[in-house]
């Protein structure tokens, strides 16, 4: 029914839609937020008063149509609030990052022109009053937190509830005009406006529409089947495209209810204590979560460690993707008769299977312990000795699975958080292969996207059961795709950007009179499903001699996802073959040392050692087999390698303070070393100035062996040589 | 009231906007002996109503003892301490408590064992009147009461931002954190004077700013009289409105952070002089 209504444009604008909600589910949760220890809620019917009085208190201010709000907190409804309040009034909600330093924010403050902001507590009015010395043009500052405040020249500045009680007083005297401002929000008015982080120079203004926001919202909830049962948690910062849409656009659309953290540390403890059934983190999370895990069945006890491994090396072999994947959508239905003998029937086989497993193991231990003495059952593994095997095959994994899910999977699942999760998305960087498949053998349904700020995030999708590692998915709904001939992505679609904000020439340079859009990445269609890869950002990747493709971020990220490599550095642009250098990771490969009795003093003579050289060569002739697998990439197998005598350090300037590499000074610093990997020697000198932090300068000499490493086919460019 | 600032006033307002009050707590004539080593010497002062009070001075100096005779842990000698106006008679420490006195430890004393909340729930004991048969019974009259005290050190916690070690046990957290407990367990006790030994000792540059907004915090939202000793002189010039400087158990100075910044006694204190 709504989305019916939708096509014909009666949902034009968020205000729009939350006019909807508070009708259809009125009194259904729509936002969440932990304080003083307790999860407050606010129905649909609540949250749109709050907004109101808040339109109308801004009204009672003399905002004005097209007036921009910046809005710069933590995620906290209040600030969600604003920003559909700004909405209401014909404003335009521009989000910012609450972390960043005064500079940047007297930057996006100066170029949006805002007359309006409102901050979340002390710590942002305090770097906008620091912004207003130079920006004249702020004429209102509104808070939500009062603390430290009390004491602030309040001729400009405002207490949110006091603007929403002014608001309420005035009720009668604006509610007019507030109605007819809505009434003019249409499909093309701006919905928000977005800056992007500006890794490359300034940030810019992403203007999005109402068009942009609510079809990719509906477009991307259509695509995962989300519901008015969603929860989710919003922690990601609210200055991102990311967390507009998820918490706004598909929050508005659906219905769901949206959840604060009480404050960024208890992060992990809101998580779990909401269960979030839909959810997005960037790969560095994930991460973070497995190691954490990791590290703690260490130090667990002999049963639960062996449980563990048990069941999770058992889900990892295919178990997991089989019979681990929720189901598509919650049934809230009653089930029919024959729902529930069917379920009947499983619970008894389960049961059944249970027994079997019980039974089995005691027989098992009785024959082991009956014919073998202590010492030798330490090496000894009885296989099945009385062949009791009544399920068998799939039969048998299934409740297999079902078993560990009761044991492991499950309350892993809890202690993480991520007990609910239908959907789950990351994005970002390429997420390790180890990483996705240890969340989606345990039933998470952990997918990629691809997305940027100018597409309203969805670009490409993973539907379910076509997840990839190496694959970011398919065109989301209304999405148009095509590559350039140097393999550059464009898109098109519903969500595609309306302008730089007061920057016509960096629109123009972005988004051509079609309306297609530059990535600015490459990549290319998997030729068995149609799915889309990312390589590498458009300008790096080059041509080798011969013509083909040369993507050193692909192959680099690759070898980076085994522990034992810290840092690659792939060479090959314009050359007949790719050579790679190597750093190790001291705390992974130190720890290796320790376990097998490898001696070493220093990072250099670790570095050096034969074993770990030997260690190295395995990863990087396993990389080549996998990258040769890649048509279109396998001229970017790695012919010789070395390991660097030292970490790349940005404080050498070899790395920026981001951690990436910096390919240029790399390859000037270490021109010999690179000579001698083309030019065949088996080792080569060095002497290399280095940087302490408390700035002084040393130098590191070494004499670096060169390893030349098997490669599949014979993909050495003869021709150019 | 006056507006100048004329500390001799009834009340005064300062530079910053802190109404400062009348005098809370009068110490006449202290000295404390523990047998022959004489601790504190006939030492007066006062603490006013809403100002932070600092008291330095160097090492053994007798700053604790003081903050000792203050809560009624130790009882002077000779003095008189008048506390709102009356004299106080002999009292044991938690009769002193329940006067609206707070304080904090110089070395941590907190119950390891428990989560940080029960900790600072042990700050409401005083409010609370429910007898040990109500509270074996729950339901009613120590339910109710358990609720309205939980609210008011769920406030304390969302004020000193230590919502993320809400469940965890003391005993497990580092120095800097277990210090903000401690600060936690004497605010919960919504005291209207709050003694500090040393918040800040041990902390690193970061932990430090945070200690001192959260001290100035206090005092500006709940208008909390706070008196705390502390060695790092740049926060109690920052921090205090008056200051008293003890050596060998005397008062060598006693007035605002300038006028005790060039006193010569405090600088030889410091400083050290030729003993002749």
């Amino acid at each position: 029914m709504s989305q019916e209504l939708a096509a014909q444009g009666d949902f034009a604008s968020v205000p729009a839609l939350l006019a909807r909600n508070v009708n259809e589910y009125g009194d259904r949760p729509a936002y969440r937020e932990k304080e003083f220890g307790i999860w407050q809620s606010w129905t649909w019917a609540e949250a749109a008063e709050e907004i109101e009085k808040l339109a109308l208190g801004l009204l009672a201010l003399g905002i004005d149509r097209g007036d921009h709000v910046a809005i710069i907190g933590r995620n906290r409804p209040a600030h969600y609030w604003a920003m559909v309040a700004a909405q209401k009034v014909g404003a335009v909600p521009v989000p910012l990052y609450q972390d960043a330093v005064v500079e940047e924010m007297e930057y996006v403050l100066d170029h949006c022109g805002a007359r309006f902001v409102i901050c979340g507590d002390q710590e942002q009015v305090d770097k906008v009053i620091e912004v207003q010395e130079k920006i004249q043009h702020i004429e209102h500052v509104v808070y939500y937190d009062k603390r430290g405040l009390r004491k602030y020249d309040h001729s400009h500045l405002h207490w949110y509830h006091d603007i929403q009680e002014e608001g309420r007083v005035a009720h009668s005297r604006l509610e007019g005009e507030m109605a007819a401002r809505e009434a003019e929000l249409n499909y093309d008015s701006t919905c928000v406006m977005l800056y992007t982080s500006g890794t490359t120079g300034r940030p810019k203004g992403v203007v999005l529409s109402n068009r942009n926001i609510i079809e990719s919202a509906k477009n991307s909830s259509g695509f995962d089947n989300l519901g008015v049962n969603e929860d989710i948690l919003a922690y990601l910062p609210m200055a991102w495209v990311g967390d507009f849409i998820f918490s706004l656009g598909q929050a508005m659309w659906c219905g769901f209810c949206v959840n604060c953290p009480e404050s960024p540390e208890t992060m992990m403890t809101d998580l779990r204590e909401i269960g979030p059934t839909y959810y997005f983190a960037p790969p560095r999370v994930f991460e973070t979560q497995l190691t954490n895990v990791m590290i703690r069945m260490e130090d667990s006890g002999d049963l639960k460690y062996a449980l563990f491994h048990h069941f999770m090396d058992f889900a990892k072999k295919g178990a997991g993707e089989k019979y681990g994947m929720p189901r598509r959508k919650i049934t809230t239905q009653k089930r029919t008769l024959e729902q529930k003998i069917r379920h009947g029937f499983r619970y008894a086989m389960g049961i059944g299977f249970a027994a079997e497993t019980i039974v089995e193991n005691v027989i098992r231990l009785g024959f082991a312990k009956l014919r073998h003495g202590k010492d030798v059952r330490k090496h000894f593994r009885a296989k099945d000795p009385i062949g009791l095997k009544l399920y068998r095959g799939n039969t048998h994994d299934y409740f297999k699975y079902r078993l560990g899910d009761v044991l492991v999977y499950g309350p892993l699942k809890d202690t993480l958080g991520f007990g609910r999760i239908r959907v789950g998305y990351t994005a970002g960087e390429a997420i390790g292969p180890e990483i996705f498949e240890f969340y989606r053998s345990m039933g998470i349904n952990l997918k990629q996207l691809y997305g940027q700020t100018e597409a309203t995030v969805f670009i490409t999708m993973q539907p379910d059961g076509e997840v990839r590692n190496d694959t970011v998915g398919v065109p989301a709904p209304g999405v148009e795709l095509k590559l350039s001939d140097t393999g550059e992505i464009f898109y098109r679609s519903p969500g595609t950007f309306v302008e730089y904000y007061n920057n016509p020439e960096s629109t123009a340079d972005t988004k051509d009179p079609e309306g297609w859009v530059a990535t600015g990445d490459a990549g290319f269609f998997d030729k068995e499903n149609e799915h889309l890869r990312i390589i590498d950002r458009a300008k790096d990747v080059g041509k080798m001699a011969d013509g083909r493709l040369f993507a050193p971020k692909y192959v680099e990220n690759k070898l980076k996802f085994y522990p034992d490599i810290l840092e690659a550095v792939v060479f090959g642009n314009n050359r007949n073959m790719c050579t790679a250098f190597i750093n190790i990771d001291l705390t992974a490969v130190g720890n290796w040392a320790e376990r097998n009795n490898v001696a070493y003093a220093s990072y250099q003579e670790l570095a050096g050692h034969p074993k770990v050289l030997a260690t190295i060569q395995e990863h990087v002739e396993a990389v080549n087999r996998s990258v040769a697998e890649d048509e279109m990439l396998s001229g970017c197998q790695i012919h010789r390698f070395l390991v660097l005598h030292k970490e790349l350090d940005a404080d050498d300037g070899e790395m920026t303070r981001t951690r990436k590499v910096r390919r240029k000074i790399v390859e000037e610093k270490y021109a010999p070393l690179i000579d001698a990997l083309y030019g065949g020697k088996p080792e080569q000198f060095i002497e290399t100035e280095v940087t302490y932090e408390d700035g002084r300068k040393g130098s590191i000499k070494a004499t670096l062996e060169i390893r030349d490493a098997a490669v599949v086919g014979n993909t050495q460019g003869m021709a150019a040589e | 009231m006056t507006t100048v600032t004329d500390m001799n006033a009834d009340s005064y307002v300062t530079a910053d906007g802190r109404t400062i009050g009348g005098v809370v707590m009068d110490l006449k004539n202290i000295t404390l002996r523990f047998g022959g080593v004489v601790a504190i010497k006939d030492i007066s002062f006062d603490i006013r109503e809403g100002e932070i009070r600092a008291i330095i001075g160097p090492n053994g100096a007798g700053k604790s003892s003081m903050l000792n005779v203050i809560s009624g842990f130790y009882k002077p000698q000779e003095g008189e301490v008048w506390f709102r106006g009356s004299k106080r008679p002999p009292m044991k420490p938690y009769q002193v408590a329940r006067q609206g006195l707070a304080r904090t430890f110089q070395n941590i004393a907190l119950f390891d064992g428990m989560t940080v909340l029960d900790n600072i729930m042990t700050g409401r004991l005083n409010h609370m009147k429910a007898n040990m048969f109500q509270q074996a019974i729950w339901k009613g009259k120590a339910e109710r009461e358990e609720l309205a005290n939980r609210e008011i050190c769920e406030k304390v916690i969302d004020f000193l931002e230590i919502q993320h070690i809400r469940k965890t046990p003391v005993g497990r957290l580092p120095y800097g954190l277990k210090k903000r407990v401690e600060l936690a367990r004497a605010l919960a006790a919504q005291p209207s004077l709050l003694l500090l030994d040393e918040p800040m000792a041990g902390m690193n540059v970061e932990e430090k700013e945070d200690m001192s907004r959260f001290i100035l915090d206090m005092n500006d939202e709940f208008g909390t009289t706070i008196a705390l000793i502390e060695h790092d002189m740049g926060v109690v010039m920052d921090l205090s409105d008056r200051v008293v400087v003890m050596d060998y158990g005397k008062k060598i100075g006693d007035g605002t952070p300038d006028e005790v910044r060039n006193n010569q006694d405090v600088i030889d204190a410091y400083l050290g002089v030729a003993h002749d």
